[in-house]
Parts: structure tokens; C-alpha cells; sequence
């Protein structure tokens, strides 16, 4: 092999280099039951072990706790430094994301997966920083203790009493490695005394709390457990990819109900280790009714659902008046099997028998879907909410609206009692009460339902002033305008709130038929943009911007009614660079002002919709409208797009056919007179008797000019061919050795008396060329190397694979190039100042243009032994048809 | 023109709209005994040809009023009078476009007298009845009939495809085959766009039957168009 050729060890590492950046990293969780066992030494020394092997390695955030040992072995590795963040007068240090983003290293060790980031952090979490990190295909080596796993921590409370703050979701890892570091518990207790976990002070206390004998054998039990069920399902999904019937044969798809009830966080964490078990997937669902929701009840709800989500279920919303209904309507349209609903609470009466009452219909209706009745564990993270809830203080204005109607009417009554009998005024209240039902919620229909019946009994039933009713038509009445008012209320009030969610509903679909309709007479990206966003500023009461991609960063659309601040750009590009949502509402910057909506199609992100929206919460319904717009406005965006690109292709082959048929008409007129001078020249030469040396020696001159004529014709129309951008080469499997034959064949005369080494590698694949451009190219190398040496100067010609790549070099012994002319080399019509007659200074510039329009790369230079050599790399991305021939 | 007029008088027909072009080639192919008719643009070549039957025909591409494949395929819906194409195109795809319509053979323009009368034998060759039984090359032999492959005297053992490779080239021995045409005929027309078989039996016919010391040149690649199977004395 030559020296001068590329170092295949260099090549390597740049290809893996690309190939990793495409791939998401690994990660690697060192998981421990409980602080103190040893995860951080355990991650360090296989840290220490990598940086043996020559992994690219860096710390992005270890804390040691001052531990001796474990600072020992921090030493040799590379650190960024951390992030200094100051928040409520405290000095916080926080791992620098976008540092350990910018260095890129193949691995990162970072510390303590589920620490909580000081606010003002990209994201509220540690795990998702990890996130990004893999994201952006870089290994990461990190610990965690069992207790911070989402599906185990409710385990952990009950069997310790901790309270557990923070949590990772199980979704992260899914992907793991997981190295269980164990310790016996006794030894633990030990450390633990030795002051090895924790600082003098602190031991006693953690001792008799948290480190207690059992705890910790619990605990134990519990993270060997959930790695042996995590190996399990690795062995799992390696039988689903040996055969796809296996692992899915349970069937199983469990459904969650999930409401803004404290207890549905702990149901949710249910459902996902009963998935995790029958290893299936899950659908968590809320539905919605047109009652509306406390504010702490809907931010409830929203965490519920994030929840359910960061833990791998597939979330829906929907909405239905009649819960069970609604229920059952998704879990049908879902496939599920099993359904999972909380066990009603027993301390409140009214709850349990409007819970019983949903039990009953869920049981009569479920068909052959199983329900599960899961017993609502007792979460003392959230604070209790009294028994009976009073609506806010719009509810307290409609009691108070009911209270002076009904003081109205019994005015109204008291003048009228005078000229009619008793019954009269109840008919009034009756009416009343209905009126009230047209404009208050439940509540105020029932109380003013109750009160006025009470009120008609004391004024105006005989006896009147008292409470006591002597005579039995007037009890059976009396009875009954409680009933009648009660249901009439009730009736009214429902028809009213079902009336309602229509209302929403036709708002929602006249909504997106309205933007449907304008988007589809927008016909330009501007026209789109604009109509996105005032159709989003009109229906959202927003603020609205739409940030796309310009010549070389992120802009906002000029048409858009918020002006993005640099910060909330940066969030929204950070977005667009992640393909997620950010910004406010969400986990991604979440003290942005604004919310940043990917518009993304399936190939590519093609902007963001950041939207200021003045809500305190952001409802799921109103968050899925305005996903759906963003969806929308990215199809049509797309459509646009593609429509350009039509009309673009469209002009190129117009183009190219012109420049096609120009072409041939020149080639035709230059060539047709050469065509009949070499004819007549060869038809001559051919004639044996004619007179002597001097006519044969003229007609070879004839025959060699025409000859160079003729390749300089065809040189310039290649070149011209080239500038025009119309050379597209056509792949084909092509036979190197038999390239590489026929080109030397095809120069018989022009190489006559030269000796041409040719090396092909032995195990030469089948390779993806155009035959003929290939061929032009390595006969223009060749006839150069023949031109600039000494007659009887030896070429070589070698062609090699390496991973990726194919590679050709044309090398000679003769003077070599002169260093200064080499920048020059591939330039149209240039020609070396001292080279021989007969080049017409194109022949190189064609190799570059049809080695580049392979995609390839030429270089030249002088050999180490004296020479030149010009070497070619083509990428070989495809991979030569193995199956057998037929 | 080294041994004109051997043999009996054979007409053929020349369709190119350049006077000079029409010139020269009456006075080489007159020299080596043919006669010659000429057309200046398609429509009359068509006419002429059927009025004429013309032995041979040499059509050029780049006509007035019809393109060249065009009267090409105009021609063989009715008659399999061998065609040589002469045209200034040089690109692949025209020459695949001529191939595949049903030319004989392609030389470009400008083109050594000589080369063009080889091939003009070549096509009128092919042209009669099939009686190649037995082809030979240097110390090669290929006997159709018997179903053998001999070379220095010893048979060379083919698979069953490369023979049926092997075959077509010797039916069609010194014209161009089309990789379309290779593979229709022994892939069957879903096989067209599998050009590595191609590679692959050819790489393994050479091997076999060319000696590795000299680039033999027995099966000659025609670079994106086809191969061609030369050198053969029957």
C-alpha cells in the first residue's frame, strides 16, 4: 500500500463520529435501594475503566459528599465545570447542559438522575436533562436509588414513611442498562456508623429513621426485584423481535380513568406497574363535562395526565356528559380489555352514592371488558379537600341571586296571598325556581328549590308562621312541589350545562372549519402564516407569533401580533431544535411567558407557533385545539412547500431539456465536418498503392488532428454539461475490475508503449457508478499521467473499498506536480506553464466535476518516492445485493 | 477496399440530411462494392427503404422531420433489414433508446472507414439464416449444438445461467446486446433493473473462458449500454 494513502484508522473514527451523532446515546443507571451504597464509586470506577479503553469521557456533575474515597477516583477525569445559579439568596451549582452540548463527548457521567433543578434551569428536572443529553446521541452513566422510580415510590412511602419528593418516570428507563449496586443491609448500618454516608450529625437521626433493619431489607427487595423484572423484559423483547406473536399474545390494553382527584396520581402509578407485569400497553383518559373545573382541580388533572404520560401511556381526552358512557365509548374505540377506576371514598356519603351509582352503570354496561376497582391510596403529598366543597365565589353570587328572586317573589306572594288561596304562591315559587334553573348552576337550583318550599309552608300554608301542616292535601302538595321543584330544577340546569358543551363543541368545529377554509385559499407560506395567526389570535384571545427557519437562524414571521423577546426566541429555538414543545405549560423552559408549538410534519420541523395566552391553566381541550391548529397550519405549510418544489423540478427539466437539445445541435454541427474529414483520412490511409512516405506521413497528421479535435469538442460540451448542473450521474452496480479493463482497453492508442500497472483489490464488491462518467474519469487521469511523464515513465492505477468508501488512485514516477500549481489544478483550461502540447486544460476539471458528481472528493499530491498521485474517494452507501443469483 | 468486389453487388441505404456525410459514404461503401441509395430526412428514407429493399441501412439519429427511432421502428414494423445507426450522439441513453428499438449496431460519428465497413459485415452477417453451430476464438470454441465449452481442447464446466448467457452473446456474436435485452431474455421482463446479475455472470464468464494474462477482450463491455461478444471466425 501506499503511504500517502488516507489513514484508514482516521477515516473510522470520522465515520463512527457521524454515525453517532444520528444515534441516541445510551444510558447506563447505577441503582442503588438507598443513599450511601456505593453507586457514585461504582459509576466512577467503571468511569475509570472507560477512560482506560479510551473513551472519550467527561464529568457533568458528581457529588461525592466529601467522601474520600470516592473523591480518589474523580482524579484523571475531565470536569466542566458546573453552572453557578443564584435563587433565593442561595449559591446553587447546577450541571452546565449546554456546556457538556457543546463539548459532544461520547460519555457523560452525571450524578443523582432525579435531583430537582433550581428553578430558572432549562428544564425542572434532572432526568430531562439526561433526556437531552441522549438525545444528542451522548452516552450517559448515572445513578439512582430505587425510592425516585415514579412506580415504586408509593411502595417506598408506605414501607418507610418517606415522603418522596422527587421521582423519575419509568419511561426513562425503558431503554437502560441497569447495574444494581447491593449491599447487604447489616454492612450498610455499618458504613452508616462509620461516618461514611453520611457526616457525624447526621447519622444518628438517619439511623433511626430511615435506616432501619427492615426498611432496608424492603428496600433491598425491591430494586432486586425491579431489575430482575427489567431483564425479564429485555428477554421479552428480544422474543418479540425473534417472532412478533409471542409477547403479545396476553392481548392485554388497560385503560386508567383519570379525574383531578388527589387519588388518581396513586391509581395511575397502579395501572402502570399492572402494564409493566402483563407487558402491555395503556391508555390513560379523562373526560371532560361541561361543568368545568376549580382551578386546583384542572391544574390536578393537567399534573395527572403529564404524569400519566411521562410513565408511557397514551393520553385522551374527551368529552361526554355521562361519565361511564364516556368511558366506555373510549375503551370500545381502543381495544381495551381491562378498565381501571378508583374505589369510591367511604367517608362521604353523597360521593359514595354518586360513585356507587357509576360502579353500577359501568358494571351493567362493560361487556367483555374487565373492571378493576382499585382502592384509592391515601396520598399525603396533596392536602386533604374538605368533605363538601362550595363552589368559589361566582357560586356564592348565584346563592345570593337565588336568595333575592326568591325574597322578590315572596313579596309578590304576600300581596297576592291577600286575594288568593294558599296554593297560588307556590305555584309562583314553582315558576321561579324553573326561571333560576334557566340562568344558576345545580346548586343554587337546589337550595332556592328547598327554600322555597319552606318559605311557602311557613308564610302561606295554614298555619301559617309555623312549619306545621294540618291537613293532608295540603301535606300531599307540599310534598310534591318539593319533588317537582327539585327535578324541574335539576332537569333545567342539565339541559342548560348539555347545551353548553354543545355550544363548545360547535365553537371547536366551526373554529377549525373556519381556519380550514381560509387555509385552504391561502396559496403562498405568508398568506399561511398570516392566517394562522389571526385565526389563532381570534379563537384564543392571544398573542400570537410564528417563528421559522431564515438564512441562517431563527426568525420570527413579521406578520405576527407578539413580539418575541431574544429569550423567548431562544426558548422557541430550542424547540425547534428538539422537536418538542417549550416553553410555558410545559416541561421544556417552563418559565417562559410564552408557549412554543413545534410544527412538524413527519419528516422535519418546519417552524414553531408561539403563543402568549393569558390563561392561568391551560385546559386539555383548549391545548388540543390548539395542537390541532398548529397540525394543521403544518400540513398546509408542507402542501405549499411540496407545490413550490413541483414547480421547481418542473422548470429544471424544461431547462435541461433546452440545454440538452442546444447541446446536441452544437455537437452536431462540430462534429459533422470532423466526422467526414476522419472518414476521409482513414479511407485514404487504407489505400496500400498510394505515392509514398510524404502522403501517409500528411494523412496521420490529418487523423491525430482530428482526433485532438474531436476530444476537445467533447471536453468542452462535458464542461458545459457540468456549469449547467445538468450532469446527474446514473448508478449502476458496476464491476470495478471491469471499469477499470475497459478504460485501458479504450486508450489502446493514446497509452501505446506505456506500462499500466493496475492493482484491484482482490475482494472488490459490485459498486454503485455511472460506467461511462467513471470511465471518462479514469482515462483523463490516465491520459494526463501519460501526457506530463517522460515517455516509458510506469502508471498505477489502484482501486481499493474501505467501510464506506471506494477509492482509486492514478500514481506515476515521473517529476511530480510543482507545489505552487496545485490549488490550480482542477481550474477550467488551466495548463501547466511547462506542459507539453496537446491538453486542452479541462481534462482535470471534468474528473472534479464528475467525481463531485458522484459525491465523491479528487486530490492530488506529490508522493513521498517521487511522482504524482491523484486520489478519488466515492461514498458507497449501499450496500451490494447479497441475495444469491438466480 | 483492400479486396473490393468479392462479393455480389448488395444495395444499401444511406439516411442522413448532410450532403457531405451522404458523399462520403457513396464513395467508401461504392469503393467496397455496394450500391448506394440515398435519403435526406426520415420520411423519404421510410419509402426508399421499401421501394429499394436495401441490404443494409445507415440511419442517422438527428433527422429533419422524424427522430431516428422513430423511422427505425417505422421500418421493423414490417421488415428485418439489418440497420447500422452513425450518429454524433454519443450519450448512453441514445444508443440504448437505437438498441432497444431495434438497431444492429451503433458507431458515432466521427468514425474510421474501416471500423464502419467491419460492422456493416457484422450486421448483413447476422442477418441470414442462423447457422452458427460452432463458434471459435483464438483457442476457444463454443459449440452450440452440443451444448459444450472448449477451451485449449478442455471443456470448461458453465452453470446452467452462465451458458444461457453465454449463448445470447454467441447468437448475437460482434453486435451489442442491451442490459434490458440480457436480462429480458434470461431473467424474464421483471428482472430488467437487476443489472448485478449482469456483473456478476459476466465477471465469472470472463474468468473462465479469458485467459487472466492479457486483457483477452472476448466479451467486450459497451460502457452503460451492453456487451458485445468479438473475435469470432465462423
Amino acid at each position: 500500500m501506499e503511504p500517502d494513502r488516507p489513514n484508514p484508522d482516521s477515516l473510522l473514527a470520522a465515520i463512527q463520529n457521524e454515525v453517532a451523532r444520528k444515534k441516541r446515546g445510551r444510558l447506563k443507571v447505577f441503582l442503588g435501594m438507598c443513599p450511601g451504597v456505593g453507586k457514585t464509586f461504582a459509576m466512577l470506577e467503571a468511569a475509570q475503566r472507560e477512560i482506560k479503553n479510551g473513551s472519550d469521557l467527561v464529568i457533568g456533575y458528581v457529588e461525592t459528599h466529601g467522601r474520600k474515597e470516592t473523591d480518589a477516583l474523580t482524579a484523571g477525569l475531565p470536569l466542566i465545570a458546573r453552572k453557578n445559579l443564584v435563587h433565593r439568596d442561595l449559591a446553587l451549582t447546577e450541571m452546565d447542559l449546554d456546556a457538556v452540548l457543546a463539548r459532544h463527548p461520547q460519555l457523560a457521567l452525571v450524578d443523582e438522575l432525579a435531583h430537582t433543578n433550581t428553578p430558572g434551569s432549562r428544564h425542572p428536572k434532572r432526568w430531562q436533562d439526561v433526556n437531552e443529553l441522549l438525545d444528542a446521541g451522548i452516552d450517559v452513566f448515572t445513578t439512582l436509588n430505587v425510592q425516585h422510580i415514579e412506580s415504586r415510590a408509593d411502595t417506598v412511602r408506605q414501607v418507610t414513611g418517606a415522603e418522596i419528593r422527587e421521582t423519575v418516570p419509568d419511561s426513562m428507563l425503558d431503554d437502560a442498562e441497569l447495574e444494581l449496586i447491593d449491599l447487604p443491609p447489616a454492612e450498610l448500618v455499618e458504613r452508616l456508623q462509620q461516618g461514611k454516608i453520611y457526616l457525624p450529625e447526621r447519622t444518628a437521626s438517619a439511623t433511626q429513621n430511615f435506616f432501619r433493619a427492615a426498611n432496608l431489607t424492603a428496600l433491598r427487595e425491591l430494586s432486586l426485584r425491579l431489575v430482575a423484572d427489567h431483564v425479564g423484559a429485555e428477554t421479552q423483547a428480544h422474543h418479540r423481535r425473534q417472532n412478533q406473536a409471542v409477547a403479545w399474545k396476553t392481548g392485554h390494553r388497560l385503560m386508567v380513568a383519570v379525574s383531578g382527584s388527589p387519588f388518581s396520581e396513586s391509581l395511575i402509578r397502579w395501572t402502570r406497574r399492572m402494564a409493566d407485569s402483563l407487558r402491555c400497553p395503556w391508555l390513560a383518559v379523562h373526560i371532560e363535562n361541561a361543568h368545568g373545573l376549580e382551578d386546583a382541580t384542572q391544574s390536578r388533572l393537567e399534573k395527572n395526565l403529564a404524569l400519566a404520560r411521562s410513565m408511557g401511556a397514551e393520553v385522551i381526552g374527551t368529552t361526554d356528559e355521562n361519565l361511564a358512557r364516556g368511558l366506555l365509548r373510549v375503551a370500545r374505540q381502543n381495544n381495551v380489555s381491562q378498565l381501571i377506576i378508583g374505589k369510591p371514598a367511604v367517608n362521604n356519603p353523597l360521593a359514595w352514592l354518586w360513585g356507587g351509582r357509576l360502579l353500577r352503570q359501568l358494571a351493567r354496561d362493560s361487556g367483555n371488558i374487565d373492571l378493576q376497582v382499585v382502592r384509592a391510596e391515601k396520598s399525603d403529598l396533596v392536602p386533604r379537600t374538605p368533605g363538601w366543597r362550595w363552589r368559589p365565589s361566582t357560586s356564592w353570587k348565584q346563592y345570593g341571586a337565588a336568595a333575592g328572586v326568591l325574597a322578590a317573589m315572596g313579596l309578590l306572594n304576600v300581596l297576592l296571598a291577600q286575594f288568593t288561596g294558599p296554593r297560588v304562591p307556590g305555584f309562583i315559587f314553582l315558576l321561579a325556581v324553573v326561571l333560576l334553573a334557566l340562568f344558576l348552576g345545580r346548586g343554587p337550583v337546589l337550595f332556592a328549590g328547598v327554600a322555597s318550599a319552606l318559605v311557602w309552608n311557613y308564610f302561606f300554608l295554614p298555619p301559617r308562621f309555623t312549619f306545621i301542616i294540618n291537613n293532608t292535601e295540603d301535606g300531599i302538595l307540599f310534598g310534591l312541589y318539593f319533588v317537582v321543584a327539585s327535578v324541574l330544577g335539576q332537569l333545567v340546569a342539565r339541559i342548560r350545562t348539555q347545551e353548553q358543551a354543545e355550544r363548545q363543541r360547535e365553537e371547536r368545529a366551526t373554529a377549525l372549519y373556519q381556519l380550514t377554509r381560509e387555509f385552504a385559499a391561502a396559496g403562498t407560506r405568508d398568506e399561511v402564516v398570516w392566517q394562522l395567526i389571526a385565526e389563532v389570535d381570534r379563537v384564543f384571545h392571544a398573542h400570537t407569533a410564528v417563528v421559522l427557519p431564515g438564512e441562517n437562524s431563527l426568525a420570527a414571521h413579521p406578520d405576527g401580533s407578539l413580539v418575541l423577546s431574544e429569550k423567548e426566541l431562544h426558548v422557541a429555538e430550542w424547540g425547534f431544535l428538539n422537536r418538542q414543545a417549550a416553553g410555558k405549560f410545559t416541561d421544556n423552559l417552563p418559565g417562559a411567558e410564552a408557549l412554543h408549538l413545534p410544527l412538524m410534519t413527519e419528516r422535519a420541523v418546519v417552524g414553531m407557533l408561539s403563543v402568549k395566552l393569558s390563561d392561568k391553566v391551560l385546559p386539555l381541550v383548549r391545548r388540543d385545539l390548539l395542537e390541532t391548529y398548529a397540525r394543521q397550519a403544518t400540513l398546509v405549510l408542507d402542501r405549499v412547500a411540496l407545490r413550490a418544489a413541483g414547480e421547481q423540478n418542473k422548470l429544471i427539466a424544461e431547462s435541461e431539456r433546452l440545454s440538452n437539445a442546444l447541446l446536441n445541435s452544437i455537437s452536431h454541427e462540430l462534429r459533422t465536418p470532423l466526422a467526414a474529414i476522419t472518414s476521409a483520412a482513414s479511407a485514404l490511409a487504407e489505400v496500400k498503392n498510394a505515392d509514398g512516405e510524404f502522403n501517409h506521413a500528411m494523412i496521420a497528421e490529418i487523423q491525430e488532428a482530428s482526433a485532438r479535435l474531436n476530444r476537445l469538442v467533447g471536453n468542452l460540451l462535458d464542461v458545459t454539461r457540468l456549469d449547467s448542473g445538468h450532469v446527474r450521474p446514473k448508478l449502476d452496480w458496476c464491476d470495478v475490475s471491469d471499469l477499470v479493463q475497459t478504460t485501458i482497453r479504450s486508450l489502446g492508442r493514446e497509452l501505446a508503449g506505456r506500462e499500466i500497472k493496475v492493482e484491484v483489490a482482490k475482494a472488490m464488491p459490485l459498486a454503485r457508478l455511472d460506467f461511462t462518467l467513471m470511465q471518462q474519469v479514469l482515462a483523463n487521469l490516465l491520459l494526463n499521467a501519460a501526457l506530463h511523464t517522460p515517455a516509458g515513465t510506469r502508471i498505477q492505477l489502484q482501486a481499493w473499498p474501505e467501510k464506506e468508501h471506494l477509492f482509486f488512485a492514478v500514481a506515476d514516477n515521473g517529476p511530480g506536480l510543482s507545489p505552487e500549481l496545485l490549488p490550480h489544478l482542477f481550474g477550467k483550461f488551466f495548463r501547466a506553464p511547462d506542459a507539453p502540447a496537446g491538453g486542452s486544460g479541462l481534462g482535470l476539471a471534468i474528473v472534479k466535476g464528475f467525481v463531485e458528481a458522484h459525491g465523491g472528493q479528487i486530490s492530488a499530491a506529490n508522493r513521498p518516492a517521487g511522482g504524482a498521485i491523484f486520489s478519488i474517494r466515492i461514498p458507497q452507501t449501499e450496500l451490494p445485493p447479497t441475495e444469491a443469483l438466480p | 477496399m483492400s479486396s473490393p468486389i468479392t462479393e455480389p453487388s448488395q444495395t444499401a441505404l444511406v439516411i442522413d440530411d448532410e450532403p457531405q456525410i451522404r458523399r462520403l459514404l457513396r464513395v467508401t461503401l461504392e469503393a467496397n462494392g455496394y450500391a448506394v441509395v440515398d435519403a435526406t430526412n426520415g420520411k423519404e428514407g421510410i419509402v426508399q427503404a421499401a421501394q429499394c429493399r436495401p441490404d443494409v441501412i445507415l440511419l442517422d439519429l438527428g433527422l429533419p422531420d422524424l427522430t431516428g427511432v422513430k423511422v427505425l421502428k417505422r421500418i421493423r414494423e414490417w421488415s428485418q433489414v439489418p440497420v447500422v445507426i452513425l450518429s454524433v450522439r454519443d450519450r448512453e441513453q441514445d444508443k440504448i433508446a437505437a438498441l432497444d428499438a431495434g438497431a444492429d449496431d451503433y458507431v458515432t460519428k466521427p468514425f474510421a472507414s474501416g471500423e464502419l465497413l467491419a460492422r456493416l459485415r457484422t450486421a448483413r452477417r447476422r442477418s441470414q439464416p442462423a447457422t452458427i453451430a460452432v463458434f471459435r476464438a483464438a483457442d476457444l470454441e463454443i459449440d452450440l449444438s452440443a451444448r459444450l465449452v472448449r477451451k485449449h481442447g478442455v471443456e470448461v464446466k458453465l452453470t446452467p445461467t452462465e451458458y444461457a448467457l453465454l449463448r445470447q452473446l454467441v447468437v448475437h456474436a460482434g453486435k451489442v446486446i442491451t442490459h434490458r435485452q440480457l436480462l429480458t431474455e434470461i431473467w424474464g421482463p421483471g428482472a430488467v433493473e437487476q443489472t448485478h446479475y449482469l456483473r456478476v455472470h459476466i465477471a465469472h464468464l470472463r474468468e473462465k473462458l479469458e485467459d487472466s494474462a492479457a486483457p483477452a477482450g472476448l466479451i467486450l463491455t459497451e460502457p452503460g449500454v451492453g456487451y458485445r461478444l468479438v473475435g469470432g471466425t465462423d
